[in-house]
């Protein structure tokens, strides 16, 4: 079987998989990396959003041959350790200041999503719009949607300091 | 049987109440109290009156708390050595908050600090009977008083024990946080404690619970106990247990709905695809499991199987809208002319699917299973699987894992069913995953029913109001959690289904209003639960009833020329609901002015011991309806939303208006947006973006919601509680924006379908390889 490395949250990995395989499943099937979710496979639900290189993918529609052994694969477990110190990163904090989660399934892929959105919009020096926030695609059964854009607006500011 | 005029209004509860508990022998503290405390005994049986109706004096949750009174089972705490509190709760958390609202109800009759009280879910266990089914937003209801009582006895043998070792009398000792003060302070730890109190045998403690006692943790807002888990990805659902050699495995479905496989016709050539460990029949599709999930994607759509046909070969959504109005009840009244006002609505399916696919972990040897699933009927999921392995109850061990949602769908336990007959086809572990294209297709969905109502005008009185309500048969073949039950509502005629469905309705139903003569009946299209896949969704009748129900009383208020609220105000029989509508008109600015085609709308509802009151303000305008974003539906846009809700004793506010946001995104969705569309014996919808549930781009830009002091010293139910009114109060909006009553829902139902329906032969879609050019 070929093997395939790249840096996954902040260390190096080499996986045995047949090529093809979606990154998705070499993380939770191969790896044991849980924290992305499946919701439907096809790029469409965002509860896989992991980053690449520090912008937001879904891993459930990149074939793993696609990762370089250079690429920074973050997950919601490595998250944290994107920042400096101990403690969680500023978007998680705004996540339990909002008590943002009620199943959790797809909280993950939101977090994940919404702090590449911050750097996005920091990269082009403005603020996040409620247009930025309707352009969420992640979905939440649970309809948390309120509290998410309360949550990322915090997290917004968190992450300026 | 005389009926209180509202009996929302409780009567003045008693402030000190006695109950027995028990400090269990063995090592260790463990008490016990008996789950069905609390409850009120059982009464007569129950007759239809004429007015008032069922619910206002004996509703769905006074059934499903009384069902549990014979049974006399246990729950127990444990206060380990540190002094800490564990509790096994026999309850499903799906999101809906019950192991923090049940820790906070520990923490408080405890005095321990919340993150000092663990709660976990306990398995099935047979012997609770009708005691272990999470639905109808019964859990704090049915568990407040055992859960204090538990704890109470707990306190109390602490403090017995603390008593000698502290050489002080009990009355003299007080608790804070976890130790326990003399006068003279002079202090030891529960966990101290814990292990001083006598558990040479089984007895009997005599507490009490005072409900006059300030309260120091419930009614407090708290975030969840498990919400760190959930920021960090370490929150663990049943696909992410790693139960030795549970391999991925997936299962590939008929096109037709509930299509079974007849032959495999390339079982060999797809076994030879890379990572692919086993291929083979099980009744529900061909299954196949390999080392990891794509893989069992590429082995479905490889697989070559011949089909029998569905059960519903060739119908389409206007084929059940005929059937459904064809066993419509009649109407009693005749219509009169100008005195009459009536509306005849249509609901479309929806699927009831959570985010979490369908999944279980099942490993099932010769002799014994084990199985681990989110399952809110796991006593039920226990027997059928055991009566289809073949083995005694007592060997299939079924551990129940917190869901990733179920909004009413893991009642049933399909995919642990399904994970079962595949372990044991195989005769291997397998950890069992439905592809998303699946869930709306062949999982569970929202009956579709119609609603006609007719009311009469007679001077300045509503004196009749008749509904009927037309439903496609709602499978409740869980019964209530157990085999008994189950088997009753399963047996052949449909005819026991029937019975749940017409308890269910005529527990839960209720116009609250003084309209004269009211009777809403139930009526089901076809005796038979197993044509479609359908379960009673996240509150199963309330939100279509109480869409139709709200839309002909704003009809009323016009005809009297009455404003929505003052009308609504008017003809309450109910205190509770009076409450919380002027709360929310109040809070919502109802009569504030509005631009052209942006309105207000306004409902109420009253079920789960509460009431809630919704004013929303949506918007209609067509920059706003023709707003296009990519792969999605947008339509009507609700501006403001403000929930208002008295649910009883409210645990914990915060958890509260957490499931009010959630029930009004279903609600709304339900509306607008959300449906299945039933085309040629299928579902067509496959995905996210083809099944339009709410999302970012339809979340209103405000959303306020308000607990509100009760007078009920009793907790009510909140996990479906905010759906109904949600819904009606959209379609009010909608009405008055609009001008026209829209009678058909969604609303956008007979527009021009906004995707490409994904192929049904592989019955699920390839997975994208194109990520790398999303990336932002």
């Amino acid at each position: 079987m070929p093997k395939y490395s790249f840096q996954l949250n902040g260390e190096k990995v080499t996986v045995d998989v047949e090529k093809g395989v979606r990154l998705l499943w070499v993380l939770r099937d191969v790896l044991g990396v849980t924290g992305p979710k499946y919701g439907c496979g096809i790029n469409v639900c965002k509860a896989c959003t992991s980053h690449l290189n520090g912008k937001a993918f879904n891993p459930c529609a990149v074939p793993v041959e696609k990762i370089r052994p250079t690429d920074k694969v973050t997950t919601i477990e490595g998250l944290a350790d994107t920042v400096p110190g101990d403690d969680l990163h500023p978007m998680q904090e705004a996540w339990l200041e909002h008590d943002v989660a009620q199943c959790g399934y797809c909280q993950p892929g939101q977090i994940m999503t919404a702090v590449a959105l911050v750097k996005r919009v920091q990269r082009e020096g403005r603020a996040i719009t409620d247009a930025d926030l309707d352009a969420i695609r992640n979905v939440c059964r649970c309809g948390t949607y309120t509290r998410i854009r309360e949550a990322v607006r915090t997290g917004e500011r968190l992450m300026r300091r | 049987m005389p009926i209180p005029p509202d009996s929302a209004l409780p009567a003045p509860a008693p402030t000190r109440r006695t109950f027995l508990g028990y400090v269990i022998g063995g090592a260790g503290l463990l008490v016990a109290a008996d789950l069905g405390l609390g409850a009120s005994p059982a009464s007569a049986a129950v007759v239809l009156p004429s007015v008032p109706q069922i619910p206002e004096a004996y509703d769905l949750n006074d059934f499903l708390t009384q069902c549990a009174l014979p049974t006399s089972n246990l729950v127990a705490v444990r206060i380990d050595r540190r002094g800490d509190a564990h509790f096994a709760l026999p309850r499903m958390e799906v999101g809906q908050g019950i192991t923090t609202s049940t820790a906070m109800i520990l923490a408080e009759e405890l005095d321990l600090p919340l993150d000092r009280v663990h709660v976990t879910l306990a398995p099935a266990r047979p012997e609770l009977l009708f005691n272990q089914l999470t639905g109808g937003s019964n859990t704090t209801i049915s568990t407040y008083t055992p859960i204090r009582v538990a704890a109470a006895v707990a306190r109390q043998s602490l403090l017995e024990a603390a008593a000698i070792m502290l050489g002080a009398q009990v009355t003299s000792l007080t608790t804070k946080g976890g130790t326990i003060l003399d006068a003279l302070g002079s202090s030891v730890t529960y966990g101290q404690a814990a292990q001083k109190v006598d558990t040479s045998r089984t007895r009997e403690v005599e507490v009490t619970l005072d409900e006059s006692r300030e309260r120091k943790v419930v009614g407090t807002p708290q975030r969840r106990i498990d919400a760190l888990d959930a920021v960090t990805g370490r929150k663990t659902f049943a696909m992410d247990l790693k139960v030795k050699n549970a391999l991925p495995t997936m299962v590939c479905r008929a096109p037709a709905l509930n299509g079974k496989p007849v032959k495999v016709r390339n079982a060999a050539k797809v076994r030879a695809m890379p990572g692919v460990t086993h291929v083979g029949m099980v009744p529900t599709g061909v299954a196949v499991r390999a080392r990891t999930f794509g893989q069992c994607i590429d082995a479905v759509r490889a697989l070559d199987v011949q089909w029998s046909e569905g059960t519903v070969p060739g119908k389409k959504a206007d084929d059940v809208t005929r059937e459904l109005k064809a066993a419509e009840l009649p109407l009693a009244v005749p219509a009169l002319g100008a005195t009459t006002v009536e509306g005849s609505f249509t609901f479309h399916f929806r699927s009831g699917s959570a985010l979490e696919p369908n999944c279980a972990v099942a490993d099932v040897r010769k002799d014994s299973a084990r199985i681990w699933s989110g399952l809110k009927s796991p006593i039920d999921a226990q027997s059928k699987i055991a009566k289809l392995l073949g083995l005694p109850q007592s060997k299939v061990e079924v551990n129940v894992v917190t869901g990733g949602g179920s909004f009413g769908r893991k009642l049933f336990s399909d995919g642990a069913i399904e994970a079962a007959q595949v372990s044991k086809a195989f005769g291997v572990p397998v950890k069992l995953m439905w592809h998303r294209a699946d869930e709306p297709r062949q999982g569970r969905v929202h009956p579709m029913a119609t609603s006609r109502i007719r009311a009469t005008v007679l001077g300045d009185t509503v004196a009749t109001f008749e509904q009927r309500h037309t439903s496609v048969s709602c499978d409740f073949t869980h019964g209530l959690g157990e085999r008994i039950t189950a088997e009753v509502a399963s047996l052949p005629s449909g005819l026991g289904n029937l019975g749940f469905s017409e308890t269910v309705f005529l527990l839960t139903q209720e116009l609250p209003y003084n309209f004269g003569v009211v009777t809403q009946l139930l009526n089901e299209s076809n005796y038979d639960q197993s044509r479609f896949n359908t379960s009673s969704v996240r509150n199963i009748y309330s939100p279509d009833v109480r869409v139709a129900n709200e839309l002909i009383v704003d009809q009323l208020a016009a005809r009297f020329r009455t404003d929505p609220v003052e009308f609504r105000r008017t003809f309450t029989k109910s205190g509770v609901v009076r409450r919380v509508l002027d709360r929310a008109a109040e809070l919502g600015e109802w009569g504030r002015k509005l631009p052209k085609g942006v309105a207000q709308g306004i409902a109420i509802h009253k079920e789960y011991k509460g009431a809630t009151a919704v004013v929303v303000e949506l918007d209609c305008r067509p920059a706003t309806v023709n707003r296009k974003v990519r792969d999605a539906v947008t339509g009507p846009r609700v501006l403001r939303a403000t929930v208002v809700v008295d649910c009883g004793l409210a645990i914990n506010p915060l958890g509260i208006e957490a499931q009010m946001m959630g029930g009004f995104s279903d609600g709304m969705a339900q509306v607008l947006t959300y449906s299945n569309h039933l085309v040629d014996g299928h579902f067509l919808e496959a995905s996210w973006d083809n099944s339009a549930y709410t999302r970012q781009w339809n979340t209103p830009l405000e959303f306020r919601c308000e607990v509100m002091e009760s007078e009920s010293t009793e907790p009510g139910g909140i996990g479906e509680a905010g759906v109904a009114a949600s819904a009606a109060a959209v379609a009010c909006a909608y009405a008055r924006a609009t001008g026209t009553m829209p009678t058909e829902f969604p609303v956008n139902f007979r527009q021009p379908l906004h995707f490409t329906p994904k192929s049904f032969v592989p019955p699920v879609p390839a997975s994208p390889t194109n990520g790398l050019t999303f990336v932002s």
